[in-house]
């Protein structure tokens, strides 16, 4: 797919232009080295990190990140090669030559020492006073060498206000150690780049353009800066208060929807490792702590199945049948708020792209607040919704102003996986030892076509299985329902199914190729973007976009760290449990059977469903007055 | 030898002599691009910029390295307190500076050249930009220079905006492409990879003014001047407490004392060698001599009589530092505002030689530790200050007892 457009970030900043050979096995494709008391051959152009890592050495680091390109700021991974005037930063030196590295010499161990005794002299704050408290790189840095007084003193007053304008992301810049990660993230990663340091010396910072309010800058809420700082700078903005408020007062019936994203990965709040699904434990734990109903966010998702589904047919019929030019396709994915806030920024001109229906988290606040209500004859006014998100988008999402359709808040707080693990330490409960239980009724288990939202092309793949469904009255062409196609984290990815056999509603497209592309990380979606721009992909009719990379699972509320080594087992965990499941399809789910006949009476699309399952979009264009 | 102010004459060594403008482009194609590198070798020119690169081995590497663009960029970003020589061959020695790039060019295969001129020599870019027309005039710029076939060359000036750590050749480049100046990280080197991704030369001023006399007298006269290991003249901007402060072209070697004769300086104290980042060399070491090997600067000579107090001259070079680090890399951002602390604890007579030594633990740190040259060298002033002066800094300040 098409190239990033390389000049956003410095090359400071960007990543090592050493040219690897294509096989290590040729003469000159491997290089031997003298890693202190070893001798060892590592491929050519390989850091000194790396290589140090494959053979079991151990280098601290703090401004390095997996996912981003190389810095070299903090200057904690230093090592000494041999006939060089300085230490060099092993993150950044790429080895081309027969060097002698040496790793834990006295010059190399007092700099790191002495580099973490600066940083520390300057980051504010006491460590049992912050959110970041045991999981802080600079805090496991301080305890591995062993610093036990600040040696150049330490900052008593702050420096900076704290920012907490956004809904979603709150910045304090009195902890932050300039390793820029955040930066990097912004540009480099998801190619936004609201975050910039600024200033020279010791007035150095990392701030938004002209040092404005994050919450009136072009910030699109992804929360990627907080799951790749490395202290407490970054942090999303906590309502952990507010639900406690509401679930301790007895007029409130506080329900929660739990997406399967924080399913799968909040085990690894409470010590597990990446990919255990702990779905059953959380629902009896969510009971224990107070709410008075679990559901199962799944729902939803199988309901945004259905609509956009039904609008994207909607809308290939307009365009084929009715020669309707006004009708845009390809059709966009709107579940991720991240992406919708980008949109609305960086493309406002192609809004009518993005399809109309609500987020999951927004359809089960609206169907909550009227359906249920209903139901159960619940005074929609004393319903409290909480939705657990891998995301810090969806706080800023549940407060848009347009999404009241109900007449109430849909949804009145987004949480995310992190502060829903604080909320059940806070409860004296150790999740891993919760016995197993279900959902709550109405909307009970839901079809693993929702559950696969949490990974990238998950959306597209449950759409398939609908719409090809729908059409045809046959189950999609792929092997156990698995849509090979949308699958793994490729940034780009495009396929297409043939539609043959179409029911006679649809015989108008009969032996037409229905393509489809998945995206995710707002960094493909802007190459995604810039294609449409250019006519490339005006054959395309569907378009999966996340905002964040590996979609869901990779969310800026999930637990910190992330790694796409850590994101590829979230997916598997989210896979596997989908498997399982008996019903697959969004469209087999009883539950949306029931509601469609009982509640919206007219099928997807309807009036009804058009005013609490949809919404619009807002042309915010990229300069903020 | 002979003493130049502002209007120097042309009957210095080397560069302060007599030129004919272009005649060092004629004589490179004359010759050939091996032969300039040859002559270059032969000549032994370091750069002048400070850090003392061997240049003959840049230009090489350059022209060895693998692309199709290449560019030479002339680092007239003089920043270093105490420097302005580069103004002075800039406004009077134009040609000397760009036919040394233009060869450069030559030599390398670089299609084009950038002079980073620095913010505040703005009022010179007019005079400059008319020198350049002029030399498109005579075919000295432009398609096929002197009638060479395929010798394509120009010059672009761009201006810096006042940030010293833009003196740093990688910093520079960043700030050429566009972005914040900063360091990059090294290797790989901007011969390899420099601006816009493209093999790169960046030259001080002065080593580009040196290159075209070498190639007219040979690189063997050039390397009779000076020591064995620095060869030819400099330029020294001398300034301080002396009768005649000025621009001066010595040759390398020459020592100290020497030096404070031909500028009639009296009751001198220190003598700081190489700017704010150099070394502060006391009255007993003042038969040193400067040159690469001994006494290093790129040309920068301050001169402090009795009178002053080496405290300040010390907490004014660390207020200069902790401003203008580039506030990328942690030994220096926070480094040099920790010295500057001390400093201060020193002057309020709240300190402990503990953490003084602490401090200059830490300096070594930082020597080593630095992304770039200025965290690098901004500790070598509290070192040599601290060190050669402590009696009058710390009697003078201190409780009247020198622990050591």
């Amino acid at each position: 797919m098409d190239k990033k457009d390389k000049l956003r970030a410095p090359v400071s900043q960007q990543p090592l232009k050493v040219e690897k050979p294509a096989d290590t096995n040729t003469i000159g494709g491997t290089i031997s080295v003298q890693l202190n008391e070893k001798k060892v051959v590592v491929p050519f152009g390989t850091t000194i990190l790396d290589a140090c890592k494959e053979n079991q050495i151990y280098i601290p680091t703090l401004c390095h990140h997996s996912d981003l390109c190389i810095a070299g700021n903090c200057r904690v991974c230093l090592v000494e090669v041999e006939g060089m005037r300085t230490l060099q930063t092993a993150c950044s030196f790429p080895i081309t030559s027969n060097i002698k590295i040496r790793t834990s010499t006295e010059n190399v161990r007092k700099a790191r020492r002495h580099v973490i005794d600066l940083l520390l002299s300057e980051h504010y704050g006491d460590c049992y006073a912050c959110v970041r408290n045991n999981n802080c790189e600079l805090q496991s840095l301080a305890k591995e060498y062993g610093v036990d007084s600040f040696t150049f003193g330490h900052i008593k007053e702050p420096k900076y206000e704290i920012d907490n304008s956004s809904p979603s992301v709150i910045r304090d810049m009195n902890k932050c150690v300039n390793c820029r990660r955040c930066v990097r993230t912004c540009i480099d990663l998801q190619e936004v780049g609201v975050l910039e340091a600024v200033g020279r010396g010791n007035e150095t910072k990392i701030t938004t353009f002209m040092d404005k309010p994050l919450a009136d800058v072009i910030c699109i809420n992804c929360g990627q800066c907080i799951n790749r700082c490395p202290t407490g700078a970054l942090h999303a903005n906590d309502p952990s208060d507010d639900i406690w408020r509401a679930i301790d007062d007895p007029t409130k019936h506080v329900v929660i929807q739990t997406a399967p994203s924080p399913r799968a990965a909040i085990a690894e709040e409470f010590g597990f490792p990446a990919g255990t699904s702990m779905t059953q434990e959380l629902n009896t734990a969510l009971r224990r702590i107070g709410f008075d109903k679990v559901f199962d966010t799944n729902f939803s998702a199988d309901l945004t199945i259905m609509e956009e589904g039904t609008e994207l047919l909607h809308r290939l019929k307009s365009k084929i049948v009715e020669k309707d030019d006004s009708v845009k396709l390809p059709q966009f994915t709107s579940c991720s708020p991240g992406w919708v806030k980008y949109i609305e920024h960086f493309y406002p001109d192609y809004l009518d792209h993005l399809s109309t229906a609500k987020s999951p988290q927004q359809m089960f606040g609206a169907v909550l607040k009227t359906f249920y209500a209903q139901e159960y004859w619940i005074d929609p006014k004393d319903i409290v919704t909480v939705a657990v998100m891998p995301c810090s988008a969806k706080k800023f999402e549940c407060n848009r102003p347009e999404m009241n359709s109900s007449g109430f808040k849909d949804v009145d707080y987004g949480l995310t996986t992190r502060e829903l693990a604080k909320m059940i330490r806070e409860a004296g409960i150790h999740l891993p030892e919760m016995p197993k239980s279900g959902f709550d009724d109405p909307f009970g288990e839901a079809s693993g076509a929702g559950l696969i939202f949490g990974a990238t092309g998950g959306v597209m793949e449950a759409a398939l299985r609908t719409a090809y469904e729908l059409i045809t009255g046959r189950e999609v062409p792929f092997k156990d329902l698995k849509i090979e196609p949308c699958r793994g984290f490729e940034g780009v990815k495009k396929a297409s199914v043939l539609l043959e056999g179409c029911k006679p509603d649809y015989s108008f497209l009969e032996g037409v190729e229905l393509k489809f592309m998945v995206a995710h990380g707002t960094a493909n979606a802007m190459t995604v973007m810039e294609m449409l721009k250019r006519g490339e992909i005006d054959d395309v009719h569907f378009i999966e976009i996340m905002g964040c990379p590996g979609g869901c699972i990779g969310g800026g509320g999930q637990p910190i760290p992330t790694s796409q080594e850590i994101r590829t087992k979230r997916a598997e965990a989210i896979y596997k449990e989908e498997e399982g499941l008996p019903i697959r399809k969004s469209h087999d789910n009883p539950h949306i059977t029931y509601i469609y006949e009982k509640f919206f009476k007219e099928g997807p699309c309807s009036e009804l469903s058009h005013k609490l399952l949809h919404t619009h979009y807002t042309k915010r264009g990229k300069y903020i007055v | 030898m002979l003493t130049v102010e502002n209007r120097p004459k042309r009957d210095g060594i080397i560069l302060f002599s007599d030129y004919k403008a272009g005649s060092g482009i004629r004589r490179s194609v004359e010759m050939g691009r091996e032969n300039v590198l040859f002559e270059l070798r032969e000549s032994k020119l370091k750069g002048r910029g400070g850090a003392g690169f061997s240049t003959a081995t840049k230009w090489m590497l350059t022209a060895a390295a693998s692309g199709e663009i290449k560019y030479i960029v002339c680092n007239a970003d003089e920043g270093e307190p105490g420097t302005f020589k580069d103004k002075v061959l800039l406004t009077e020695y134009p040609d000397l500076v760009f036919d040394g790039m233009v060869v450069a060019g030559f030599t390398i295969g670089a299609k084009k050249g950038l002079v980073y001129l620095r913010g505040e020599y703005v009022y010179m870019l007019k005079s400059l930009e008319r020198y350049l027309d002029r030399m498109r005039t005579y075919n000295l710029l432009g398609k096929n220079i002197l009638g060479k076939e395929g010798f394509d060359f120009d010059i672009e000036i761009r201006l810096g905006a006042g940030a010293y750590v833009c003196g740093e050749e990688t910093a520079l480049i960043e700030s050429l492409e566009g972005h914040r100046g900063e360091p990059r990280n090294r290797p790989p080197y901007p011969v390899n990879t420099g601006y816009m991704g493209c093999p790169t030369v960046v030259n001080n001023v002065e080593t580009l003014a040196s290159v075209p006399n070498i190639l007219i007298k040979g690189g063997a006269w050039f390397a009779k001047h000076g020591t064995d290991k620095s060869t030819g003249s400099k330029l020294f901007s001398i300034s301080g407490d002396c009768k005649k402060p000025g621009v001066y072209e010595l040759p390398w070697g020459i020592t100290i004392d020497e030096v404070l004769k031909i500028v009639e300086a009296e009751n001198t104290k220190a003598v700081q060698v190489g700017g704010a980042s150099g070394s502060c060399i006391p009255k007993k070491c003042f038969d040193r001599k400067l040159a690469y090997e001994d006494a290093a600067t790129g040309g920068s000579i301050m001169i402090f009589n009795e009178s002053r107090n080496m405290l300040n001259v010390l907490k004014n070079f660390m207020e200069f530092f902790v401003e203008e680090s580039c506030g990328q890399c942690t030994p220096c951002r926070v480094g040099n505002v920790k010295l500057l602390e001390g400093i201060e604890m020193i002057e309020n007579n709240e300190y402990t030689f503990r953490y003084i030594n602490q401090l200059k633990d830490l300096c070594k740190t930082m020597q080593l530790a630095s992304k770039c040259g200025l965290g690098q060298s901004s500790p070598n002033s509290f070192l040599s200050i601290l060190e050669n002066f402590k009696e009058e800094i710390f009697f003078k300040n201190g409780n009247g007892v020198y622990h050591g």
